[in-house]
Formats: structure tokens, C-alpha cells, sequence
């Protein structure tokens, strides 16, 4: 049967997206809706003196301007993790450049858009921390804030044959999703629907009721489509929040959309991040030492930390480890989850040092990971399933890493250097609470039901599959419903776990469904294989309108009892023109195995989208702070650069088939963010590996090849 | 952005009267930089004169081996005009280095040598910037200046002029035509555009209301022979951190004539006079090539995150005259 779960079949919205039909959040239009432009603060540190709004208070078409002084009261306090602190015109502090000052309302996009041209803020300014390398670390109290500890790392490190301590840099990033961060909000009395480009419906839930102060059950939050997320959209924004305040104060429903500049605002961004890791090792290659120590900028007024150093506890075995995580409070935005948030930064780090140690032994970069691979993580945990190996053996092979003589600098085309790089990858596989809902239908239709939302990465097609499967029906059948908070609960589309949480929930749901059915049936199981038309007589058979299959799925103690991690390999071939330091990749290969595949295709996609994020980190991405003023100067995709179409070369991604009993019912790890871990170090080895030159704070522009 | 009226004009006459009538109004062609800044609040119009009816489009080749660009010519057109590419293929490369298919095909050639800066404290009204706000400061000069200039610029001003097609109209002695209330003029690309000094809001010899009717490439000896070099981060889609357009005419091993001209450098298209003249009469090597690369770039001076420019302009040069002087 077609579209069975793992078969390639196109995304079931992807024609509705082709052809526009797909209504984002910023498109949403309700009657008597007015639009909100916001205002942002210039400075980075201090106090808002006056908003003089007259101006824009008489332009045509203006219903109000909201400023802290008319503001609705709302509590915009953060609970920690994903839950932010706020900035919602609650006081006049300025704490990070690009904070909402006020908020103009008016009839129509353009006229909200020249009248808050024309509200002036005088600030009073306060010193602001605006250096990374002038702040003290701090130590966080959250659990990643935790030193972890095994064996004694620096006297191993100390009594090593071989030793690599370097320090290296990954800039702040932003995520720059194609699609802006947009809000509609929409108050009927103390109710509230809200349309917003979310990755987490049952979060801005929780986080609007609170601010509001009405019960959950009070707020609607809809996200039916999103154009990309990657962990920017993981969080309720000022903005969501601004804009049912808005929606209160003039009594009519509102709408914000985030123009390109205002997306380096409040909406989040990889923090710029120290890394120092030290490697000790025997002349064998074999680790007796890992110390990873990792510093990240978090804002003066909240906390974000990522567990940059976390796959130094997974990735190779070493008898003695370190890993420590502190923080620097800088006036800028918190910032947030970007795509594999430690890991995409702690793999720059681990898997450069590797290289450097494979230099410095003299093993090959992929015989220096086979030798440190391990079946236990720090904790003496083992893995669910572990592919490592694997992966680096095919990954390997497909890209012919056996030509590649070692010495920098040996391997030329014409006029340019040649380099191959390689790095392992890992990603953890989580999973958190779901429900579902699967009904099947007196027409023999199914609709399933969940409040996840798909990001982009293919939810509503995979989800149709798993249903469709275990109902035995083809996918043509299953409508998929996503994206509401009135459907059954599912965490946030982050940390790669949607598909493992209500995905799971999903097949749970249908099974329920279907040994309701089987029970109509009377156990006759062969009338379940009869197809639609079978089914649908079952149902009216038993005169509802529709059979209705609910779960409730959860992790268990398997979360314990083992370490659960997808793995990967990534390899590049780059060229440099060493006259002009400029780096193109060539070829990008990679390997990955997350357990169960339900769909080669958006999983594909995935790995993809990986590579060429990691292609923009290793060399261009790179939002620049004024040092002096805290502001962001690069606020735009002309000059925050990402790669375009003649960056990325072909990427080919290859599947490595992996059978996981343990880590949910679907058997899958999430595919999400695995691709760009260690894409950015595989870069960089193979610019060293054409070069000579090893560039430790990303990204690799030609002023660091130059000198 | 603010709101503005638009009018559009039917020929010169009515676009020149039209833009004296109102002392905030703006010509608009393409639009792909004056909306874009308008966008940012740099510039707020209070009158968009759009010229695109205006009968300037036409690219005409002319008998002596020259090509005249109708200002109104879009990027594509030029690029693609088969004539430019054989006669100015400088002209042409820059082109097709720049911006994206999409933008060359609306941007004309007149709104892109006008095109302002791309400098972020120019582009960001809440930053101290002469050109914007003359006597305001210049905040580049301590702050982000990865893109700024290494030669030509002021204590007021250390913008670059984002252009690569004006670099390589340097390169082609192009003359600019322009129609005002006074008549028409000729002015030759090297004079057209001038350095900040004390007054970097004035970026060209343009007075308010003057019109581009056309940009004429002037049969050369050296223009057939051209070539234009573009460093840059990514690999398209980025003006340049430095760029070069070279053009020689070598006869029996000797060069009897150069242009050299850099692009990413300086607050205009910069032409290197003391490069060329390192060129000129010298055996066309790559001994001579290093030589006026050095010549070029002496006297150039960065301001922290811009220092790596001068090496960089001098390995781009000896790439470029190799490329044109001795084809290997
Ligand atoms: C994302 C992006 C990337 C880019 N990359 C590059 C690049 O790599 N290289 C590069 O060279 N350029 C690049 N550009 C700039 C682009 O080339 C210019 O925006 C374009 O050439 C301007 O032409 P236009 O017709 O759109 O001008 P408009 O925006 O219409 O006008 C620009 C200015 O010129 C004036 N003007 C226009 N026509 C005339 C005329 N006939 N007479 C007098 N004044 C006139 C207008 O009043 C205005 O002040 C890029 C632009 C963007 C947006």
C-alpha cells in the first residue's frame, strides 16, 4: 500500500503551500481586525525618559498608541526553560537594544507603519554590559548549571602523552526564518484566540492565561502552519503578548507582524559562547581526558542556558571528564533554542579538537573516533542503540575519504586548495507527555488529532502515515489536524521530540481505535482488512458517527535506564583560494541513524537543511553587537549573511537503517536538529586540512585566512 | 516608512518639473535602493517621481565601437546586451556579480550608480551619521567597520560606495549624461562621484532635480581587454569586500594602457592613477602586477575590522591584472 510509514511520499500539505492555500499566522484575517506596529528601543541599557506620540497619535488612521503609561497590567514573569521573561511595556527600563518601547494601532498596515515612524523616544541611558570578554561568568543554579564530574580530569589532562587545550568561538546567531514572527489576537470578553507562528500551542497557552489572569481553558492558540521555526518560535514573544494587550486596549482584534529588522529583536538567538576543551590522550589515540567548559552570554534580567558541553558525555568514552556550564549577563535579548542549541556549538568545539588530536597522534580523524567510541554514556549508562561506527564506515565510503592524503595542504586543484574534513554527530532523543485523538468516520474517513504543530519538517505527512497504518487505510483517507489548542495535548515541535511524543501518542490513539473497531467486529479481524468500505460499515453498523480512538502516551522508566541519542557523520570537501581566503564546500556527505524513518523524504529534507545551516555557521553567519552601544548593526539579510543556492553544493545524505525497541512506541529519535551537529566542525577541519590554518572562532571569512 | 504621493512623468521636461515642485521629492526608478531606505526611514520622500515611462531604456551601439546604456536600461538588459559583453566585458561581469537576478532585473543603471551606501550607521537612523545628518558624527570610524574604507575616506565619513558596476565604468572611461534645469551635461564617471571631506551628505556633482539620461562606454583601447574581480563572504548575493575592475591594452609584451579601479575600498568607485601608472610602459608581468598593486594601495589605512582590505585589495589587483595582462 502506498504511503506505509518509511515510504518517501510528498508532504500532504504541500500542495496546499504551493499554491498559497496555506493560511500562516500573518495572513489570518478576522473581521474588524487592526494591525500593530511596534516601536523599539535604540538603546541597550537604561530607561524610556518620554514617548512624544502626538505626532502619531494625529496621523491618519491612528486609533491608539500604546506606551507604558496606557498599557494594560499583565504579569510577563518567566518560569524558567523555555518560559521568558517579557518585556511588555510594563515599566520604562530598557534592559537590550530593540525592546518594545510602544505600540501603534491603526486601520491599516501602512498607515500603523507611518505613524510609528513618527513617535519620537527620548531615553535616559545607563551603562550596559556589552563586552563578552569583560563580564564574569556566573554559575547557574538549573540543572545544566551543574558541574559534572567523573575521574580527575586535570591531573589526567596533566599526566597525558598528548594534550590539545584550545578555546573556541561561535558569534550570536540568528535564526532568520523565512516566515516572520506574526500574532493575531482576538479578545471575545475575557475569552481570547490568539493565531500565532509558534512551535508550542499548549506553552502560549499556559503563558498568555498567566498574563491575563484567566483560567487556560479561556485561550484559544492556533498555529497551523509555520515557515520555520528552529527554536526561535519555541517561545511566547513580547510581541504575542503586546498584541492581545493591544487587542484589550482598543476592544478589536489585532495583528503584529515582525518586519526583518525587529526579528533581531525579542524573538531570540544563539548567544555568542566560549568553549574550552582540552583533550588528553595516550599515543594510541585512546582519551584519558575531556574537559569541556563552556561560557554563553544570557541577558542581565533572565536566564538561558544551553548544554553546550553535553555531548562531551556521549559522544566518546573517556575514563576522566569534566563539563562545566556559566553564563555572562550581557544587555542584550535572552537568548533561545537554535537549531540543536548546545550541540551545534559544543560539537564546533569537540569535534575541532578531535581533529587537532588526530593530528597531533597522527591516527586519522575517523580511526581517532572509531578508537573512543563507547557503549556507555559518562554516566555508565548504555545506549538504547548507538550507530556511530556505523555511520563514519558508510558516510566514510560514499565520500571517499581514503583519497584524502593527510598533510594540510598536500591536495590542490588548479590553482586552489583542496581540504576533506570530517565530525561525528549526536543529538538526544527526547520525548515528553502526548495526547491523542484518532476518529474513524461512518464514511470511513479518519481524522486525527493533535495540538503539535508542524514546523515545516513534515508532522501533518508522517503523522498521516503512522495513522493510516495501523488503521490499515491509505493515506488519501487520513486528514491530519494539527496546530489548535482545543486538540489533545503535545509538547512543543523542539528538541527534535514531536514526532517521538505525539507521534507515539498517534499510534497509540489509532490502535485504540482499532480494537474498538475489532470489538465491533466481534473479533473478526479480517473485516478490519477490508479496507474503507469495511470499515465505514462497521461504524454505522454501530450506529455513531464516528469510532474514536484516545491515548494518553509518556516516557517511562526506559528514560532512565538508558541513554538514548541519535548519532552521525559528516563529511566535507572544501576549496580555498588561499590568495583571496575565500571557502566554498564542494561536496558535503552525511550519515545519520535515529532510529525508525517514517518518511525517507521529509527526513531527508532534514539532513539537508542541516548541512546547509552548518555551511552559513562555519562561514558566514554572525550577528555583529556595537560594543559601544549594545545595538545589532547586521539587522538584515543583507548583511547577516546565510547561504544562498551557490553556497551549497550537492549534500548527500545517507540513512543508516537502525532498530531502537527501546526509546518510544514509534522506535524513532527525533531528525530535526542532528544535521547541522558537527556540520560546522567538519568545515573547518577541512579548511585546515587545505590550509594549514586552524580557525577556532567561527565564522572562517577570508580576514582569517589572509593573515 | 512614511507615507508620500507619487507621480509618474511622462518625458524629461515633466520629471524635471515635477521634481522642482516639491522641495521632499524623490526620483524613482527601479526602486530597489530608494524604497529599501525608505523602508528604514534613511529617506522620507514626501513625493515619488517614478521615470520608467520615460523613453530611456534603449542600449544603442554606436559606429566607433562604443555603447550608449539608456539610464532606464536594467541591470539584466545591460548584462545581457551581447555588444557589452564583447567591448566592455568588465562592465558586463560586474553586473552580473551584483545583487540577484531579481534586483538586476528591476534596478537600472542610473539608480545604480546613484545607489547611497550600505553603511549600517548610515542605514540605522538611531546612529550618529554625517552623510544622514550632517555634524551628527561619523559612528563607524570606532564601531562595526568590517565593510568600510580603507582610502578616501574623512574624519567625517568612512562610508563605501556599494557599487560594482561604477567600478567598472572606471575602468571604461564611461561618461555620464545628465539633463537639468539648465540643459544637458557630460560628465566623465571619474568626476562624477565625490569624496566626504567635510561634506559627505554630497556623494556626487549631481545638483537636486538633475536627471541620468544615459551612460555612454566609449570605444577604448583597453576596454575590450577588461576584466572585473569580486571578493566576497558568500559565494553571490553580497556586494563586495573589495573588488577590482582592470583593463589593459598590451602590445608585444608591453602595456600601453590601464585602468585600474577598486570597488569595497573607498566612499566612491576608487580609481588607482598611481596603480596605472606602475602599469604603464612596463612589461606586462607578474613582477610589475605586484608592483602596481603595492603602488595602489599605498597610503591605505583601516580602522580595526577593515585592516585585512589592503592585503586583500592587493592580492585581488595582481589576480586581476593576471587574469586580463597574462592569460596563462
Ligand atoms: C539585497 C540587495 C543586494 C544588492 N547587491 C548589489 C551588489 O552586489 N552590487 C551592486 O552594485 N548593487 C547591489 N545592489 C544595489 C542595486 O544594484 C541598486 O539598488 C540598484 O542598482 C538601484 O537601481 P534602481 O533603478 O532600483 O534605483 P532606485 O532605487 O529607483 O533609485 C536609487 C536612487 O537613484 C536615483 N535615481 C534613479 N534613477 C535616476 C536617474 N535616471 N537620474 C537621477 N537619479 C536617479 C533615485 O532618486 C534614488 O535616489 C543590491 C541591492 C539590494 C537590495
Amino acid at each position: 500500500m502506498s504511503g506505509l510509514v518509511g515510504a518517501p511520499i510528498d508532504r500532504v500539505d504541500g500542495r496546499l503551500k504551493v499554491t498559497g492555500a496555506a493560511t500562516y499566522s500573518a495572513e489570518v484575517q478576522v473581521p474588524g481586525l487592526v494591525y500593530g506596529v511596534m516601536v523599539l528601543s535604540t538603546v541597550a541599557s537604561g530607561s524610556v525618559a518620554r514617548v512624544d506620540a502626538d505626532a502619531a497619535r494625529k496621523a491618519p488612521g491612528v486609533i491608539e498608541v500604546m506606551t507604558s503609561a496606557n498599557a494594560p497590567r499583565v504579569d510577563t514573569k518567566g518560569t524558567g526553560g523555555g518560559d521568558r521573561t517579557l518585556m511588555a511595556l510594563q515599566d520604562d527600563t530598557v534592559r537590550y537594544d530593540r525592546q518594545p518601547v510602544a505600540v501603534v494601532v491603526a486601520d491599516t498596515f501602512e498607515r500603523a507603519v507611518d505613524a510609528a515612524s513618527l513617535v519620537r523616544v527620548r531615553y535616559v541611558r545607563a551603562p550596559a554590559a556589552t563586552s563578552f570578554e569583560r563580564e564574569p561568568d556566573y554559575q547557574p543554579q538549573s540543572a545544566l548549571g551543574a558541574d559534572r564530574h567523573k575521574g580527575d580530569a586535570q591531573a589526567a589532562l596533566a599526566q597525558a602523552a598528548v594534550k590539545i587545550d584550545q578555546t573556541y568561538v561561535v558569534p550570536a546567531e540568528h535564526h532568520n526564518p523565512m516566515e516572520p514572527h506574526a500574532t493575531v489576537a482576538h479578545w471575545e470578553g475575557d475569552r481570547l484566540t490568539v493565531y500565532d507562528a509558534t512551535q508550542g500551542i499548549m506553552q502560549a497557552r499556559r503563558k498568555l492565561a498567566a498574563a491575563f489572569g484567566v483560567p487556560e481553558t479561556n485561550v484559544r492558540v492556533i498555529s497551523k502552519f509555520i515557515g520555520g521555526g528552529f527554536g526561535g518560535k519555541g517561545s511566547l514573544w513580547p510581541h504575542a503578548v503586546l498584541a492581545a494587550m493591544a487587542a484589550k486596549l482598543v476592544d478589536r482584534p489585532v495583528k503584529i507582524v515582525l518586519s526583518r529588522p525587529q526579528m533581531f529583536g525579542s524573538v531570540g538567538f544563539r548567544p555568542h559562547t566560549m568553549q574550552r576543551v582540552a583533550l588528553g590522550a595516550a599515543r594510541d589515540g585512546r582519551l584519558t581526558s575531556i574537559i569541556h567548559q563552556s561560557s554563553a552570554q544570557t541577558s542581565v534580567f533572565d536566564e538561558f542556558i544551553a548544554g553546550t558541553g553535553m555531548l562531551s558525555t556521549v559522544l566518546y568514552g573517556t575514563p576522566n571528564l569534566l563539563v562545566t556550564h556559566r553564563l555572562r549577563k550581557l544587555n542584550a535579548a535572552t537568548p533561545t533554542f537554535m537549531r540543536a542549541p548546545g550541540e551545534a556549538c559544543g560539537s564546533f568545539a569537540l569535534e575541532s579538537a578531535m581533529d587537532e588530536l588526530a593530528y597531533a597522534t597522527g591516527i586519522d580523524p575517523v580511526q581517532l573516533r572509531l578508537i573512543n567510541d563507547t557503549n556507555t554514556d559518562a554516566e555508565g549508562r548504555p545506549f538504547s542503540s548507538r550507530s556511530l561506527r556505523e555511520c563514519l564506515r558508510v558516510a566514510a565510503e560514499r565520500f571517499g575519504w581514503s583519497r584524502r592524503d593527510p598533510r594540510p595542504a598536500s591536495m590542490r586543484d588548479g590553482r586552489l586548495l583542496v581540504g576533506l574534513g570530517m565530525a561525528a554527530a549526536t543529538y538526544p532523543t527526547h520525548r515528553s507527555a502526548a495526547a491523542a485523538l484518532v476518529q474513524v468516520r461512518a464514511d470511513g474517513s479518519v481524522v486525527v488529532r493533535s495540538s503539535g504543530v508542524d514546523i515545516g519538517t513534515g508532522a501533518y505527512t508522517v503523522f498521516t502515515q503512522v495513522a493510516a497504518e495501523q488503521l490499515g487505510l491509505p493515506v488519501e483517507r487520513v486528514t491530519m489536524e494539527l496546530g489548535d489548542s482545543t486538540y489533545p495535548n503535545a509538547p512543543n515541535a523542539g528538541g527534535s521530540q514531536l514526532t517521538a511524543s505525539a507521534g507515539s501518542a498517534i499510534k497509540l490513539a489509532a490502535l485504540d481505535a482499532r480494537a474498538k473497531l475489532l470489538a465491533l467486529a466481534g473479533g473478526n479481524a479480517a473485516l478490519l482488512r477490508g479496507g474503507p468500505e469495511a470499515i465505514a460499515a462497521l461504524v454505522q453498523r454501530a450506529g455513531v458517527a464516528a469510532v474514536e480512538g484516545t491515548s494518553d502516551a509518556k516516557p517511562g522508566e526506559e528514560q532512565k535506564t538508558f541513554a538514548q541519542h541519535a548519532f552521525g557523520a559528516q563529511f566535507v570537501e572544501v576549496r580555498v583560494d588561499a590568495d583571496l581566503g575565500t571557502v566554498r564546500v564542494v561536496r558535503f556527505v552525511n550519515a545519520f541513524a535515529c532510529g525508525r524513518i517514517l518518511n525517507e523524504k521529509t527526513a531527508k529534507s532534514q539532513y539537508l537543511g542541516g548541512a546547509v545551516w552548518g555551511i552559513g555557521m562555519a562561514l558566514l553567519e554572525h550577528t555583529r553587537f556595537d560594543e559601544r552601544s549594545g545595538r545589532i548593526m547586521n539587522a538584515n539579510l543583507a548583511e547577516y549573511l546565510v547561504p544562498v543556492n551557490a553556497d551549497v553544493p550537492a549534500v548527500e545524505s545517507i540513512i543508516v537503517p537502525e532498530d531502537d525497541p527501546h526509546v518510544n512506541e514509534l522506535g524513532v529519535k527525533g531528525i530535526g536538529e542532528i544535521g547541522i551537529v558537527g556540520a560546522a566542525a567538519a568545515v573547518a577541519n577541512a579548511v585546515y586540512h587545505a590550509t594549514g590554518k586552524r580557525v577556532r572562532d567561527l565564522p572562517i571569512t577570508p580576514e582569517k585566512l589572509l593573515a | 516608512m512614511n507615507a508620500f504621493r507619487y507621480a509618474q512623468a511622462h518625458d524629461a521636461a515633466s520629471a524635471l518639473a515635477t521634481m522642482a515642485s516639491d522641495p521632499g521629492a524623490a526620483y524613482i526608478a527601479g526602486g530597489t535602493n530608494v524604497v529599501d531606505l525608505m523602508k528604514d526611514d534613511v529617506v522620507r520622500p514626501t513625493l515619488l517621481v517614478d521615470i520608467t515611462r520615460l523613453p530611456m531604456r534603449g542600449i544603442d551601439t554606436l559606429p566607433d565601437g562604443g555603447v550608449r546604456l539608456g539610464a532606464l536600461a536594467t541591470m539584466s538588459e545591460v548584462a545581457d546586451h551581447a555588444a557589452v559583453a564583447a567591448r566592455f566585458p568588465a562592465v558586463a561581469q560586474s553586473l552580473l556579480l551584483s545583487a540577484s537576478p531579481q534586483l538586476r532585473n528591476m534596478a537600472t543603471i542610473g539608480g545604480n550608480v546613484m545607489q547611497r551606501t550600505r553603511c549600517a550607521y548610515f542605514r540605522d537612523v538611531s546612529q550618529a551619521c554625517n552623510k544622514r545628518v550632517p555634524g551628527s558624527g561619523c559612528a563607524a570610524i570606532s564601531g562595526v567597520n568590517r565593510q568600510h574604507a580603507v582610502v578616501g575616506g574623512s574624519k567625517q565619513c568612512i562610508c563605501t560606495h556599494p557599487s560594482d558596476l561604477a567600478v567598472a565604468l572606471l575602468s571604461a572611461d564611461a561618461i555620464v549624461h545628465v539633463r537639468g534645469r539648465s540643459g544637458d551635461r557630460a560628465i566623465p564617471i571619474d568626476r562624477f562621484h565625490v569624496l566626504p571631506g567635510t561634506t559627505p551628505q554630497r556623494e556626487t556633482v549631481l545638483e537636486r532635480g538633475d536627471l541620468i539620461t544615459a551612460v555612454e562606454l566609449p570605444a577604448t583601447a583597453s576596454a575590450r581587454t577588461s576584466f572585473y574581480l569580486k571578493v566576497r563572504d558568500r559565494a553571490s548575493y553580497e556586494f563586495a569586500l573589495v573588488s577590482v575592475a582592470a583593463s589593459l591594452d598590451v602590445r608585444a609584451g608591453t602595456v600601453r594602457a590601464a585602468r585600474l579601479a577598486l570597488g569595497g575600498v573607498a566612499p566612491i568607485p576608487w580609481r588607482s592613477h598611481d596603480g596605472e601608472r606602475a602599469l604603464v610602459g612596463k612589461p606586462a608581468n607578474a613582477g610589475t602586477f605586484a608592483a602596481a598593486a603595492q603602488a595602489a594601495t599605498r597610503g591605505m589605512r583601516g580602522y580595526g575590522q577593515n585592516d585585512f582590505k589592503i592585503a586583500l585589495a592587493q592580492r585581488a589587483i595582481v589576480r586581476a591584472l593576471s587574469q586580463v595582462g597574462a592569460p596563462s
